[in-house]
């Protein structure tokens, strides 16, 4: 009987142990669509994080140190928001995370922040840009509080960005081409998050003394522009206006080289800011130009050591979802401040942080969403200039390099 | 803007017409609702990416290799998955619909979600009647002329097309007349698929190649063929030259309602199914068939 219940007590132990229950790592889970170029951005920024870290001795916990142990859980966004709330839910109840990072699709990080907060824990994100996930915060702090937005900013603070921007591309036109009114054609995807942004640029571009010669709104997964491009090229564009996160961003870029448009192409392209743009547009995407927010420029201490490490380990260069780099070491800081793991004694000292990080210099408003701010928060603008993306924007920062405009 | 309607409708018509071609042809003569068609249409895209861009095959050998690696696929797919449930259509559908998503999954684990593009044949623009058009979508239209005819010529003056058509016509009868109805078949699901890989080795370098690429032409697909008419061939092709303008039309003339072309098409087959259930040049099936 003594033996038996020895045995027992053996296996109980041995399976308490292989849980994980016992361990003394801090387990932060990386949540994003892992067979695409998101979520292995998510898992690359987490994965240097946590080797700086742990080579370093790991986080001091109440003068103890301990190490990061890094999950993998592939949400497939893209595709199911259920598979993406299955997979954070087995995040926190079956592989006991601490904290929670990642996330991309807005419609299904909205959804994972239920599922997170039901259960007070941490979530960091590092690709959603709608707007609703920080005024949750704003609406129920109690039970919100503990979302917190590492990148990018939120969609209406995009939509500022993009005006700087264009205003400088604008004055180029203007200086360059000796045209006082530019002329700008919108190519939007018909989606939710770019439905505000449309209607800003229609409102706002004749107040910057810019014309809007039309607005397209092909579907998020159109994969042919050509008619498009055709009737643009009609209105006489000088800039192609786009927001796009899809497919069409690569085909756009070709079809523009192609039908030899004499126009720039600027605004959110989620396909150019990645290395195998140049690629899939056949070498003819030259002049597209977008947001974004990794390039070797001195935006932060921080950014050119972290982009040129992330370079040589994976061979690419990081999209923003790569911001799960700095999301562990905000993370980091907070419990070195307060020498918990605690997470309703971190939420208070991220809120009054400043964050200087590879990707950006962080700080938070109510909702819980950055602080914009051109040099900080806001991100850059590169443009693809013979096969290289260039950053160009803000012009002020160390390491950036002049627009380029296509033969007229 | 008529120009641009003549020239893009042209051309868009021209791809859809290859896919409904083929799939009304497989559907005609076997009964086989292949949801895997444009499945099919996507592996040659990845084929032809594969060989050309990753294994520096050149083209002219890479679109050829491509082509017959899908159809030998496919044929190895209808022996081994299709032609055991074939009396069972609802079977054959489930069974079409999981290979689909089998190859869709296989490539996302091999290339990823990546979106890839594929150089063009010939590179450069012309211009025709006012109209920027590139060579390469030239080549489509040169392709699908050329394949439609050779199409046309294999079911009317070949004894392969003489069975292929008695078969559509009446199974059991060809089948006593001394036709092998089940190699029949194969033969029909080899050429049907080819049309599918042709149309994805001539559109790859046009578009881009995803894992997601077979969805959005099998709706389109799909809705040309109920117009034309299940079985009708020539239904098919003026089914895609219908849905093909009415999509350049709708893009054309309502900028900022382009995502609606889709919607558009549908809407079009929809109206013409309540006026003609069995679409515009279709039959009524008999119970018998």
């Amino acid at each position: 009987m003594s033996r038996k219940l020895l045995l027992t007590a053996v296996a109980a132990l041995g399976m308490a142990f292989n849980s994980g229950a016992w361990s003394q790592n801090i387990k932060i889970a990386i949540l994003g669509p892992m067979a695409f170029v998101q979520g292995e951005n998510h898992w690359a920024g987490a994965e240097m994080a946590r080797d700086e870290i742990n080579k370093a001795g790991g986080i001091s916990v109440g003068g103890s140190k301990r190490q990061i142990e890094i999950l993998k859980f592939d949400t497939n966004e893209l595709q199911s928001v259920p598979d993406a709330t299955n997979a954070i839910e087995r995040a926190i109840t079956r592989d006991k995370a601490d904290f929670l990072i990642g996330g991309f699709r807005s419609e299904a990080v909205i959804a994972m922040q239920e599922v997170a907060m039901d259960a007070k824990k941490l979530f960091l994100g590092a690709g959603a840009a709608d707007a609703k996930l920080g005024e949750n915060v704003v609406k129920d702090y109690e039970r919100y509080k503990y979302w917190f937005r590492v990148s990018p900013t939120k969609s209406p603070d995009l939509g500022r960005t993009l005006f700087a921007v264009l205003g400088a591309v604008g004055a180029q036109i203007r200086t360059e081409l000796k045209k006082e009114i530019p002329k700008v054609a919108i190519l939007s995807e018909k989606a939710a998050w770019t439905e505000s942004i449309v209607k800003a640029v229609q409102a706002n571009l004749p107040k910057m003394n810019m014309e809007v010669v039309g607005t397209w709104q092909p579907s998020p997964i159109a994969t042919d522009v050509t008619a498009e491009l055709s009737a643009i090229k009609r209105s006489g564009a000088d800039i192609v206006f786009t927001l796009i996160s899809g497919p069409m961003g690569i085909v756009m870029g070709r079809q523009m080289g192609e039908l030899q448009l004499p126009a720039i192409a600027f605004g959110i392209n989620v396909e150019a800011q990645k290395d195998g743009f140049w690629q899939a547009t056949a070498g003819k995407g030259n002049y597209v130009a977008t947001l974004d927010t990794y390039a070797e420029v001195e935006m932060t201490p921080k950014m050119i050591p972290f982009v040129k490490a992330f370079k040589e380990r994976y061979k690419k260069a990081p999209t923003y979802n790569a911001a799960t780099y700095d999301a562990i070491f905000i993370l980091k800081a907070a419990i070195e401040q307060t020498g918990t793991i605690d997470a309703n004694k971190l939420v208070p000292v991220i809120e009054k942080m400043e964050h200087v990080g590879a990707g950006s210099t962080a700080s938070w408003d109510k909702n819980h969403d950055l602080i914009w701010a051109v040099g900080k928060t806001a991100g850059i603008g590169v443009q693809w200039q013979d096969g290289q993306k260039v950053a160009f924007w803000p012009p002020q920062i160390k390491g950036m390099k002049p627009f380029k405009m296509p033969k007229q | 803007m008529f120009q641009d309607i003549l020239v893009s409708g042209l051309i868009n018509s021209g791809v859809y017409a290859l896919l409904a071609i083929g799939f009304s042809l497989i559907f005609g003569v076997a009964r086989i609702v292949n949801i895997a068609h444009t499945a099919f249409y996507m592996l040659a895209s990845y084929a032809l990416y594969g060989m050309l861009v990753i294994g520096g095959v050149p083209l002219v050998l890479a679109i050829p290799l491509a082509v017959v690696a899908v159809v030998a696929l496919s044929l190895v797919c209808y022996k081994l998955v299709i032609e055991p449930v074939r009396q069972h259509e609802s079977a054959v559908l489930i069974a079409t619909i999981a290979l689909a998503l089998i190859f869709q999954e296989s490539l996302l684990v091999s290339f990823g979600g990546h979106f890839l593009g594929i150089p063009n044949a010939v590179e450069g623009v012309t211009s025709i009647i006012g109209v920027r058009v590139s060579y390469q979508r030239l080549i489509i239209l040169v392709v699908v002329a050329v394949t439609l005819v050779a199409t046309w010529y294999l079911l009317n003056r070949t004894r392969l097309g003489l069975a292929i058509r008695a078969s559509a016509n009446d199974q059991e009868i060809a089948n006593l007349m001394g036709m092998n109805v089940n190699r029949v078949a194969m033969y029909t699901v080899g050429i049907s698929v080819g049309l599918a890989a042709i149309a994805g080795v001539v559109v790859a370098p046009v578009f881009v190649v995803d894992p997601l690429m077979w969805l959005s032409p099998l709706v389109t697909m799909l809705a040309i063929v109920v117009l034309g008419g299940l079985g009708s061939l020539k239904g098919s092709l003026i089914g895609a030259f219908i849905i093909g303008y009415v999509e350049a039309i709708t893009v054309f003339s309502v900028p900022s309602g382009s995502y609606l072309k889709g919607a558009v098409a549908l809407s079009i087959m929809v109206l013409v199914l309540l006026i003609r259930p069995e679409g515009l040049f279709g039959v009524v099936f008999e119970e018998e068939r």
